[in-house]
């Protein structure tokens, strides 16, 4: 029999849910960075050489979400105007404070700063072969550096593999901070817990492998070539790992919840049983993790066409990231759903309109992807799109292949 | 000194003497901030659940409707329900308690009722002063945790970090509030409107510095407790004859 409350008790404070489904979105936006990222990794420092046709996407995704990230946070503000201030004056024991420099570190030292080099070479040749805007944007971008000799684009490549290198870390660093930020809220039991970073790192691995696949193979198909199957193949081996270790650490965190039955754990059950049963148990864990951990392991055990897995791989990726965003929002809303006395419950409805509703969200969730389609335009990541790869030059594969 | 290093040290200056004033108490003449260590004492035996308190705070603070800096809960307790007791808190208690209806009430063997009265405990090691990302809440030199709400972003993470429900963020004026232990008249000799418009004393503002004050005393030959003491927040609003079931 399950715990039911005598009264429906909050504090009177807890009428409204101070962390909206923007704040969702923040934690499901950088983790989709991070991911994309570790998989960009995969081919630049690890060599898995099946990957390197999404290598250019997956870092000019990264990018694209990651401009977005602070959007949702800033537009939550009370005062978004004073949000500088973070940078002035940060309180060093804020958890929180440390953001804008994470952010700025990541996307600058790390993500602009990769893409500039591996599309330096490219960027130099469409300055001299554009014309018009074209040509302007172009010419900013080199950072009025035109120097495109043997010696300076293996210096770029070298610097390159540099940063990824330091950027993995930054990627761990990035969304572990996140998970930080909810789990080392002591006041609330559905946030406290030293996993929450490595589930938030781990779940990131999984969103941002998703959205890359999926990514690619829309964007193949739009352009109307054959999808590489080795690469998809073992983009959705890398898919399948990491969701099991994101799985396994999801569970350790709930048997772990359930046998030691703190005194949270009455509250927080009865709330798993009742306002989080659909995004938690059916959307979370059904569809968006067993579903597509199920599906990726036919995927690996069983011998099926190519059209077969494909389908496979589109039908578990979405549900992944399906899966992802309730778990962020089983995270942020659901850890505001009880009450800090653990004697009562309250509900969150999705406002529309209002500068916290349900069509700012929807707007943060698109603008990435129309950054994307400005980027991809601007700097082609496809498999020898590149003037260099035309040239038969240094990034000839991804385009191009390494020194 | 040259003329660079001038124009560098003034910047510099005027940057620190801004974060000096965002993170200074209101002043008050003969006021010594370092003389003081204040608190709240409240006895539950002795509150009725009038409301009193309530009224006070949100007329002297300007609390905005539907929000509380202070609010008194209604607990009842049997030996069936010790971890799971009935609460309410109708408005904050604002206009006191009604009876409960007919039926609704606890009736299991060793049923009791109670009135405890809530406010920011003006923890020493408070976890909302921990998290704000720019320092715009802090603690005074005596022991009160305040907020500038010139610099508050409105983040919202310290209400998040209060494990006691204490913080809400003013409908109009978008940076986070609560209860200041009325600073502004403590700091004038004054004590809280709080205590003030109790009737039966069962609040009572201490000063933990201070020899002579009555709170060592009663702390002496009374068993205090604070709320949620797990929670390690250096919490200094102390309660005497608190209930094990109170949250």
């Amino acid at each position: 029999m399950h715990f039911i409350p005598a009264a429906n008790f909050t504090y009177p404070n807890e009428i409204e849910l101070n962390w909206s489904i923007l704040v969702v979105l923040y934690p499901f936006i950088t983790g989709l960075v991070a991911g994309a990222f570790i998989l960009a990794s995969l081919e630049r420092v690890f060599n898995v050489e099946a990957v390197k046709p999404t290598y250019r996407l997956a870092l000019l995704t990264a990018l694209s979400f990651m401009i977005v990230a602070p959007l949702p946070l800033q537009l939550h503000l009370g005062h978004p105007e004073r949000s500088f201030e973070m940078y002035l004056t940060p309180h060093t024991s804020s958890a929180m404070a440390m953001f804008g420099f994470v952010y700025l570190w990541y996307l600058m030292v790390v993500l602009v700063l990769e893409i500039w080099l591996d599309f330096r070479h490219d960027i130099v040749l469409l300055s001299r072969s554009t014309t018009g805007l074209k040509r302007v944007i172009y010419r900013l971008m080199t950072l009025g550096s035109q120097n495109i000799s043997p010696g300076a684009l293996r210096f770029d490549d070298r610097a390159g593999y540099t940063i990824t290198i330091i950027g993995i870390p930054s990627a761990f660093l990035l969304h572990g901070y996140v998970g930080f930020i909810f789990g080392s809220v002591k006041a609330n039991p559905w946030w406290s817990s030293p996993l929450m970073p490595v589930v938030f790192i781990f779940s990131a691995m999984v969103s941002g492998i998703a959205a890359v696949m999926l990514l690619y193979m829309g964007t193949t198909k739009l352009r109307g070539e054959k999808i590489n199957q080795d690469c998809a193949d073992t983009i959705a081996k890398y898919l399948f790992y990491a969701f099991i270790v994101d799985f396994s650490l999801e569970m350790l965190d709930l048997i772990h919840r359930i046998y030691e039955a703190d005194e949270s754990f009455r509250s927080l059950d009865f709330m798993v049983h009742n306002s989080l049963w659909i995004p938690h148990v059916i959307i979370q864990l059904l569809m968006g993790t067993l579903t597509p951990i199920l599906l990726l392991a036919a995927t690996q055990l069983m011998k099926l066409p190519p059209v077969t897995r494909q389908r496979m791989y589109a039908l578990a990726g979405s549900l992944t990231l399906i899966g992802i965003f309730a778990m962020r929002w089983n995270v942020v809303i659901g850890g505001q759903l009880f009450s800090k006395s653990l004697l009562g419950y309250t509900t969150y409805t999705v406002p529309l309109w209002t500068r916290e509703g349900l069509l700012p969200a929807i707007a943060l969730t698109l603008m990435p992807f129309g950054i994307l389609f400005v980027l991809v335009k601007l700097l082609p990541p496809w498999p020898g799109s590149g003037p260099s790869a035309k040239l038969g030059g240094l990034h000839a594969e991804t385009s191009g292949g390494r020194l | 000194m040259n003329r660079r290093f001038f124009i560098t040290l003034t910047g510099a200056a005027a940057v620190a003497w801004d974060s000096v004033l965002a993170g200074a108490p209101e002043s008050s003449p003969n006021y010594k901030v370092t003389d003081h260590w204040w608190a709240m004492l409240i006895d539950v035996d002795k509150c009725i659940g009038c409301g009193n308190c309530v009224r006070a705070c949100s007329v002297e603070n300007d609390v905005p409707e539907g929000f509380f800096r202070t609010w008194v809960e209604r607990y009842q307790v049997d030996d069936m329900h010790l971890d799971d007791p009935l609460v309410d808190s109708p408005n904050g208690a604002k206009n006191g308690f009604p009876p409960l209806p007919p039926g609704k009430g606890l009736t299991g063997p060793g049923v009791k009722e109670f009135f405890v009265p809530k406010l920011c405990n003006h923890c020493a090691d408070s976890p909302c002063t921990q998290v704000c990302p720019v320092g715009a809440t802090f603690t005074t030199p005596d022991g009160v945790v305040l907020v500038d709400e010139t610099y508050c972003l409105g983040c919202r993470y310290c209400v998040e970090a209060c494990p006691y429900g204490c913080r809400f963020i003013h409908p109009e004026k978008n940076v986070a509030q609560k209860c200041t232990l009325c600073y502004h008249r403590i700091t004038k000799g004054l004590t809280t409107a709080c205590c003030e418009a109790c009737p039966t004393s069962s609040r009572m503002l201490a000063d933990l510095k201070n020899p002579n004050d009555p709170i060592h005393e009663f702390m002496k030959k009374h068993s205090v407790q604070v709320l949620k003491p797990h929670m390690a927040t250096g919490a200094k609003a102390f309660y005497a004859n608190l209930d094990g079931s109170v949250r």
